[in-house]
């Protein structure tokens, strides 16, 4: 498709200084394209949690973003431990983030919870030991 | 009432008000868990927290927050301080309790 406007970012490990950079990128992208700030709002809260959580958990990884008119979709991968149960770290509170990562204000358990409310599409797919995709996509309406 | 006006009234301290001081705040929201402030902050809020580390300025603008203020005194550290420069979020911190901040911007609304 002719108008498909496609970007990568790469979030490093450890680094909180750069976190949000990919989704603040993003966001401004999407201003300039005239997308609502509803619809932006989604994309920059679940880029950004996803971003948080590749800092805190993965060892970072890369981002792929594909716009179109109709839909935004986002495919955050990293060569992290895995997530071991899907099913738990989706429940509003649950978290294995450290003290240090809390006293950041994060680790409140909600990171993959805000990432499906803010979504219509959310995928993981996870290998212990290997690593995890989370594929995101906010459609247009 | 505009952010300006806010901090003239509740006598809150400037530590990043070079821009979009003009902005019309219409609501206010306390928080420190950024998560919970990232689904429950709604644009132009004044957003009260006791948080001041880098993360504070890129949740106030994915949010779309009209102001922060910084509770209790306590202090928006110097990575967080440019990035609020960088993102053009006005930032003010106040030596009263989020609890007297919320009631005095209540009265501004």
């Amino acid at each position: 498709m002719a108008d498909t406007m496609k970007l990568h970012y790469t979030v490093d490990a450890d680094d909180f200084t750069v976190a949000g950079e990919a989704s603040g990128a993003v966001k401004k992208v999407l201003k300039q394209l005239g997308f609502s700030s509803d619809i932006i709002r989604k994309v920059a809260v679940a880029m950004y949690e996803c971003e948080i959580n590749m800092v805190i958990h993965a060892d970072g990884g890369v981002i792929d973003v594909e716009i179109t008119p109709e839909k935004i979709r986002m495919i955050h991968s990293d060569k992290g431990p895995g997530i071991k149960d899907i099913e738990k770290a989706m429940q509003e509170g649950f978290s294995t983030a450290d003290e240090k990562v809390r006293e950041l204000g994060f680790g409140a358990g909600m990171g993959l919870p805000n990432m499906k409310r803010y979504t219509d599409e959310m995928n993981i797919t996870t290998k212990i030991g290997e690593g995890t995709v989370v594929d995101m996509t906010v459609y247009v309406k | 009432m505009t952010v300006k006006e806010i901090a003239d009234r509740l006598k809150l301290k400037a530590v990043c008000a070079e821009e979009n001081t003009e902005r019309t705040v219409t609501g206010c929201y306390i928080g420190d868990l950024l998560s919970l402030v990232m689904s429950k902050a709604q644009s132009g809020d004044a957003w009260i927290t006791i948080q001041g580390n880098i993360n504070v300025p890129a949740v106030a603008s994915l949010t779309d927050c009209a102001m922060v203020i910084i509770a209790e005194n306590m202090q928006l550290d110097s990575a967080a301080l440019s990035r609020a420069k960088q993102e053009g979020i006005p930032v003010y911190t106040s030596e009263k309790s989020a609890f007297d901040l919320a009631c005095g911007i209540k009265e501004c609304l």
